[in-house]
């Protein structure tokens, strides 16, 4: 796919706002062109020019992982990379709900109310699901270290450390 | 504000402005069933306007003023859907769905068929803020009232329609019955084909706790699915047709003036909006780093003025303390000299604590859009009412023409009081002749915000040989009133509050000034314990006479197991605890030092809260767990440095948050009181901690730490 991060890629000519040629990006599944700046941060292109508003800005400085995607199935703070750099296929929080079913750390948040403003909750599941993708059974220590780069302020950790556990015993048992 | 330069002395509670103007009554009820379909509509009426003003409870310093004539409404549809009205907002404490219980159990309905609509100046009733903990106390028995006069007016409908007397019929489970013959009707058939609007005055009683059956349980977040897919939109998430993102160019320090301007090449830039104001300057643009490049573009030079440091903050506050004290304090009682000659032990301690922020993770944001004269702001504003004042006041257009609408936002603590952001997007909006967004970054929201005030605290006491107080002064420089008063029996007795003038942003923060006067307070409570030589425990019940406070000590020390017998190095045991805001809190306290690198872990943590009669026990136990994470950052390690005007510390890397590694092991205890009206939660919980960490840090080591934050970087031994 175009705007794969290669630094290969052509130069884009640029006039002000308008770019020339666009880059494409693949979210959820699907392939989007992209007119913004390809060195904007792929939260900004998410968010304002896709309109996937579930990845949230917290500081724009990859401190609090509120923007968290996963690229390529790995998790990445998305204020921190290019959108020409991303490169590989990315999920957002709007992608893991399939046919209506929500992802098993969806669902476990939902059932440990693993949240209270809940605007760390999009960052933090998908950390999660990152997480689960090469542990599948994290201990609470694990988990702990893992999220330690995601800022929840409303103090929902023990909601958020069970939830994961709960989401981890669901997954084993169907298989996924 | 924008580097408003003249000063203004803390307002120590911000929730103590005057009320607003009313709200537009007629007008609503005239589009209300073009708004909601058929049914009916019920309004009712303060019971009773002086008692509905929440003048404080003795001391007079709340002056929360409720509007005195239609305060509540509520909608029946004709599917028997229920909509009420409030015009609190959600910040993560759970409002919506635990005022959606109270109105589905007084209504006898169930609780999915009750909607919420929450702080929209156009369509829900005049309300001073979400703040100080008022929205269980105040807004929980209004909703509950409004709901009571429906279902008397739902009996009587089915009692006509029946031709029988209303005081036979029973309202339960969304219909009327009628025992005597077995009919039945539901709320929907009653609704159905009518356009019923009724004033009712609001009558007591309403269903007492005991007989709650939707409140009082736990019921899962309204609308939950929405924040786990991410698709609940908060005000940044919001995107009109035509939306400009707007920046503000901000001064480099703060009250910095402008002396030369020259935006040229900034205006030059396509689909560029520059707007010059006095001191304030922005810009708006398709995009967000259009926006910001076109302020990078404008050439600018400030004048600034020197100012003083973090470092010389606290001899700062006590050398420019007001000549007078503030005359809501002092508080005075007996006489110190002959409290003190009684003593066996007397103690002199001074107190700091230090400015934090409230990094709410979603900073402040807005969207402004101005159609034919009228404005309507989506904005995170714990006071959408003020807001709206604010707006019309500062664009010179009448109240009616501004709408504020508040989406549940990324929370807020105390910290989004005012109208900032919304102020700016609305200024940049119509000089766009678009929707404007304006969402500050990390560094302006660390930086131009407003932070809770720092302080300094000192007090004298002395205690008689079997352990009773015989003497109190307590003089707070600055940090405010919330719980400044000892809750311990005391008969001798000074205490003042010496607001100081100030150029820095100060004002609200989750549990106010409390923070600062139960961590003083409780610290030096250990403290005289210690010189008596009496456990700290049995010390506070020995001078507690309130049953409440005693309750939750007590409760507390049973969960925590207290007293503890030390069996690892470095461990420590503490308490702290104190009541505001009809809540009632104790906190007990493991903690671990490293002694090599004096490093402070918080091993476990035992908190029983009571606020009365618990509406949503799940959502209870959230907030107070939250309040106990959120108050060890304060406690631990949270300051805001600052130097000639400027944070030099406005990022989560050098302002340190707690994070999953500095969580413990949190057990709360509720104790539900159902012969209490309720009281909030989201405040007084955060009380406890951080004395309860210092005075256990103190059984640890012996160091006795009396400033907030207690270890930044770590406790030398």
């Amino acid at each position: 796919m175009a705007g794969s991060g290669d630094a290969s890629l052509p130069d884009f000519a640029v006039q002000g706002e308008m770019i020339a040629m666009p880059i494409e990006l693949e979210v959820n599944g699907k392939r989007y062109p992209v007119h913004y700046d390809p060195d904007t941060p792929l939260l900004y292109v998410l968010r304002d020019e896709l309109g996937l508003t579930g990845t949230k800005y917290g500081c724009g400085e990859g401190q609090c992982g509120a923007c968290t995607v996963l690229i390529g199935g790995a998790p990445r703070r998305s204020c921190q990379i290019p959108a020409s750099a991303a490169g590989k296929p990315i999920t957002t929080i709007e992608g893991l709900e399939k046919e209506g079913q929500l992802h098993a750390v969806q669902q476990a948040f939902l059932d440990a109310g693993a949240f209270q403003c809940a605007y760390c909750t999009p960052g933090i599941i998908m950390s999660s699901v990152g997480l689960l993708k090469v542990n599948a059974n994290p201990s609470s220590a694990e988990i702990v270290q893992f999220l330690q780069g995601n800022i929840c302020r409303c103090g929902a950790h023990p909601r958020i450390i069970e939830a994961i556990h709960q989401a981890a015993r669901a997954m084993q048992g169907s298989g996924r | 504000m924008s580097g408003s330069p003249e000063k203004f002395v803390i307002e120590p509670e911000r929730y103590e402005f005057s009320a607003g103007p009313m709200h537009h009554f007629e007008l609503l009820r005239r589009d209300f069933f073009k708004l909601l379909g058929a049914g009916i509509a019920v309004f009712t009426m303060a019971k009773d306007a002086g008692a509905m003003q929440e003048t404080a409870p003795a001391r007079g310093f709340h002056s929360e003023e409720l509007p005195k004539e239609i305060n509540a409404w509520l909608h029946i549809g004709e599917d028997g859907g229920v909509t009420a009205f409030t015009g609190k907002v959600e910040i993560g404490q759970n409002i919506r769905t635990s005022l959606a219980q109270t109105v589905a159990d007084e209504l006898r309905v169930p609780f999915e068929s009750v909607r919420m609509v929450t702080a929209d100046t156009a369509l829900t009733p005049f309300d001073f803020g979400t703040v100080g903990s008022r929205s269980m106390p105040t807004m929980s028995p209004q909703l509950r009232r409004v709901a009571a006069a429906a279902r008397d007016l739902l009996v009587g409908v089915a009692a006509k329609e029946w031709n029988v007397p209303p005081e036979g019929l029973k309202a339960a489970e969304a219909k009327v019955s009628d025992p005597a013959s077995g009919r039945s009707l539901r709320y929907a058939e009653l609704a159905r084909g009518k356009t019923l609007a009724q004033n009712l005055p609001a009558e007591d009683p309403v269903t007492p706790p005991t007989e709650w059956t939707v409140a009082g349980k736990s019921v899962p977040k309204v609308n939950g699915r929405a924040f786990v897919t991410g698709r609940n939109q908060y005000t940044p998430d919001l995107r009109p047709a035509g939306l400009l993102y707007g920046k503000v160019l901000r001064p480099p320090s703060f009250d910095a003036t402008i002396i030369s301007y020259d935006d040229t090449a900034a205006k030059a830039m396509p689909g560029v909006v520059v707007v010059r104001d006095g001191d304030f300057v922005g810009a708006a643009a398709p995009s967000e780093r259009g926006a910001q490049k076109a302020l990078d573009a404008i050439r600018v030079q400030w004048k600034e003025v020197p100012q003083i440091s973090s470092r010389e903050i606290f001899s700062y506050l006590k050398k420019n303390a007001a000549d007078k004290t503030d005359d809501r304090y002092p508080k005075q009682s007996g006489s110190m000299e002959e409290g003190l000659s009684r003593a066996a032990h007397r103690l002199v301690a001074a107190y700091t604590i230090s400015f934090i922020a409230h990094a709410p993770l979603e900073a402040r944001a807005a969207v402004a859009e101005w159609a034919d004269g009228k404005l309507t702001v989506w904005t995170g504003t714990q006071r959408p009412f003020a807001v709206r004042d604010e707006l019309a006041s500062v664009f010179h257009i009448p109240e009616s023409s501004v709408r504020v609408i508040v989406p549940d936002m990324g929370s807020a603590y105390g910290g989004k009081h005012t109208s900032d952001a919304a102020l700016e997007a609305a200024r940049l909006a119509r000089a766009a002749g678009h929707p404007v967004r304006v969402f500050w970054t990390r560094e302006e929201e660390f930086t131009w915000a407003y932070f809770r005030p720092a302080g300094v605290i000192e007090i004298k006491s002395g205690i008689a040989s079997d352990g009773k107080l015989t003497a109190w002064e307590f003089h707070n420089y600055n940090s405010g009133m919330s719980a400044i008063e000892t809750p311990y029996v005391v008969a001798n007795r000074r205490i003042e509050f010496h607001p100081v003038p100030f150029n820095m942003r100060q004002g609200s923060y989750r549990g106010l000034a409390a923070t600062a006067n139960v961590f003083a307070r409780e610290t030096h409570m250990d403290a005289l314990a210690r010189a008596a030589q009496i456990d700290p425990l049995e010390f506070r019940l020995k001078n507690i006479s309130e049953p409440r406070l005693r309750a939750v000590f007590e409760a507390g020390a049973k969960s925590f197991g207290w007293p503890r017998k030390k069996t690892q190095e470095g461990h420590g045991f503490g308490l702290g605890g104190g009541t505001e805001k009809g809540g009632y809190v104790a906190t007990f306290v493991e903690v671990a030092v490293d002694r090599a690198s004096g490093a402070v872990r918080v091993v476990r943590v035992a908190t029983a809260y009571e606020c009365g009669a618990i509406v949503n026990p799940d959502g209870l136990r959230n907030q107070v767990i939250g309040a106990i994470i959120q108050g060890m950052g304060g406690a631990l390690f949270e300051a805001i440095e600052f130097e000639n005007g400027r944070i030099t510390n406005p990022h989560f890397a050098s302002y340190r948050v707690p994070r999953f590694r500095d969580v413990p092991e949190i057990e709360a205890v509720l104790i539900d009181r159902k012969d209490i009206p309720s009281a909030g939660a989201g405040e007084t919980p955060m009380l406890g901690i951080a004395p309860a960490i210092g005075n256990a840090i103190f059984d640890a080591t012996g160091v006795r730490l009396n400033g907030l934050p207690l270890a930044p970087n770590g406790v030398k031994v």
